[in-house]
């Protein structure tokens, strides 16, 4: 066999503030878009299920945190983003977004938090960071927007049925109580243990409930480790992996990019075509919707053994597609994919495994939402 | 890391073949290997029957994460194939060298072809490598 996931050699990765933490748990690293993280520290399919049944937790500090800036950071957004900043009406609300190019492309996915009229914060990806900040940048000078990044600040994600309360039981009562009453994406600051400063968002990636936590990396592994120890399982990003695709969320890079627009990756969702709203890309996503015929993202299910992959070919009879996210899903127990079809692809639908056609079902998705198999799935 | 058993033979892409009393080749991936996938999710075993040749792809064997091609060691004939791997793939996460084997072959060029294997001190060596 050949051995699937040669290491980076290791001054070429990048490492956050948990590098050692990782590796002191026996963690498998690997190289993912220039940082050395940990994709399993065991079984990664019992670090799957700890997130579905309990809590687990993920250092996600490769991600960018970006603040903005300015009297007209709001106007910036209104321009920079799909979706529409106005649906932030209360401070400490978030909102999913993508970011495209004039051809409606996807430059990045991202979550914009409303911290202040002045003064908004956004998550992007790792992989995408020098393009993003870039983009970022030259956009906002217009608006005169501050861009600044925080590579000092670390993030883990706590998440599954039990991640909030075993996170309240770490705050100081006067945090607790606001972050027991923070609703579904938005966020509260406030004092952590020992008084460090946190940035508790009830956001995530697994469709499970649970909190981003942004922290300064001087208090990170004090945070990883005072939630292992109140049991909240150290989980790598192979988990986090299945747990997202299972919830139906898109994974930048695999499932769009720049070469396809939101309508092609079932992101129609995220943009808000609001009156008179000026948005980049708006004007080729308006063409592209009255044109019609544009490609589609579905879900697939296939009740046969195997796994479906990344870069397989679909067979439909409006024509072929492919595989983008694929995989098998440790809830399900059987495999899942996303794939881009032919528009208005019907049954029957098969995928090319190695040469044989093996038939799959065409889902909506997601393919489970907390804990349990979504309906048709 | 379970310990490599004395009367193994490796290749270089870590499957593993141990020469049976009765002449015959049984097959399977190292326990490094398992380790390097992780959680077994998928096997593809060939049919008993087949006639596989030493290096070429005649198995595989998929994780959560990825496909892996399995080579045969030897050249020969499949003879048997390991039924209840389909059904509990994480029998070789469990126990590569034991229940965890692929498939067996009876050999056509065992005395040449073993020769390019390397012993258990080698590959523990080749996987010590790998790891730096």
């Amino acid at each position: 066999m050949r051995a699937p996931f040669p290491q980076a050699p290791p001054d070429m990765t990048q490492k956050t503030i948990l590098n050692d933490s990782h590796r002191a748990l026996g963690a498998k690293m690997v190289d993912f878009g220039g940082w050395d993280m940990p994709i399993s520290y065991g079984s990664q399919i019992e670090e799957h299920h700890a997130v579905r049944r309990d809590a687990g937790m993920f250092d996600v500090s490769h991600m960018t945190v970006v603040d903005l800036h300015g009297a007209r950071t709001r106007e910036f957004l209104r321009r920079l983003l799909a979706n529409s900043v106005d649906k932030l009406k209360v401070q400490g609300k978030a909102l999913y977004s993508c970011m495209l190019d004039e051809r409606g492309g996807v430059i990045d996915d991202l979550i914009v938090y409303y911290l202040a009229d002045d003064f908004f914060r956004v998550v992007v990806n790792a992989a995408t960071r020098d393009k993003d900040l870039a983009w970022i940048g030259r956009q906002a000078q217009p608006f005169a927007v501050r861009v600044v990044e925080r590579p000092e600040l670390a993030m883990i994600a706590v998440q599954g049925p039990n991640a909030r309360s075993k996170v309240f039981d770490l705050l100081p009562p006067e945090t607790r109580a606001r972050a027991e009453k923070v609703g579904k994406f938005a966020v509260v600051e406030g004092a952590g243990p020992d008084g460090m400063p946190l940035f508790i968002a009830r956001t995530g990636y697994t469709g499970e409930d649970g909190f981003e936590i942004v922290v300064p990396e001087a208090h990170a592994v004090a945070l990883w480790n005072r939630l292992k120890d109140a049991g909240v399982a150290p989980c790598g990003l192979g988990a986090r992996d299945t747990l997202r695709l299972e919830a139906g969320m898109n994974l930048y890079g695999q499932d769009m990019d720049e070469s396809v627009t939101p309508w092609e990756s079932n992101l129609g969702w995220t943009v808000a075509l609001d009156a008179g709203r000026d948005f980049i890309g708006r004007e080729a996503l308006e063409r592209q919707k009255a044109d019609g015929g544009h490609r589609v993202m579905i879900g697939l299910v296939m009740d046969e053994k195997g796994v479906l992959r990344h870069g397989q070919r679909v067979a439909t009879p409006a024509g072929d597609g492919e595989i983008l996210s694929g995989s098998f899903s440790p809830t399900l127990g059987k495999s899942i994919a996303f794939a881009r079809v032919p528009a208005a692809a019907a049954a029957p639908i098969e995928v090319d495994i190695r040469g044989r056609l093996v038939p799959v079902r065409a889902v909506k998705y997601p393919f489970v939402r907390d804990g349990a198999a979504c309906e048709g799935v | 890391m379970q310990e490599i058993p004395g009367d193994l033979k490796f290749m270089k892409s870590h499957e593993w073949a141990r020469v049976e009393d009765a002449g015959t080749v049984t097959c399977g991936i190292s326990d490094h290997a398992q380790g390097l996938l992780g959680d077994l999710v998928y096997v593809e075993l060939p049919s008993v029957g087949d006639t596989v040749k030493a290096g070429n792809a005649c198995a595989v064997v998929e994780s959560v994460k990825a496909a892996s091609d399995v080579y045969a060691p030897v050249s020969g004939e499949i003879v048997a194939v390991n039924d209840a791997l389909p059904d509990k793939p994480e029998t070789i996460n469990e126990d590569a060298y034991g229940d965890g084997w692929l498939f067996v072959i009876r050999p056509d060029n065992l005395a040449e072809e073993i020769e390019e294997l390397l012993d258990p001190d080698a590959y523990a060596e080749l996987i010590e490598s790998e790891d730096d």
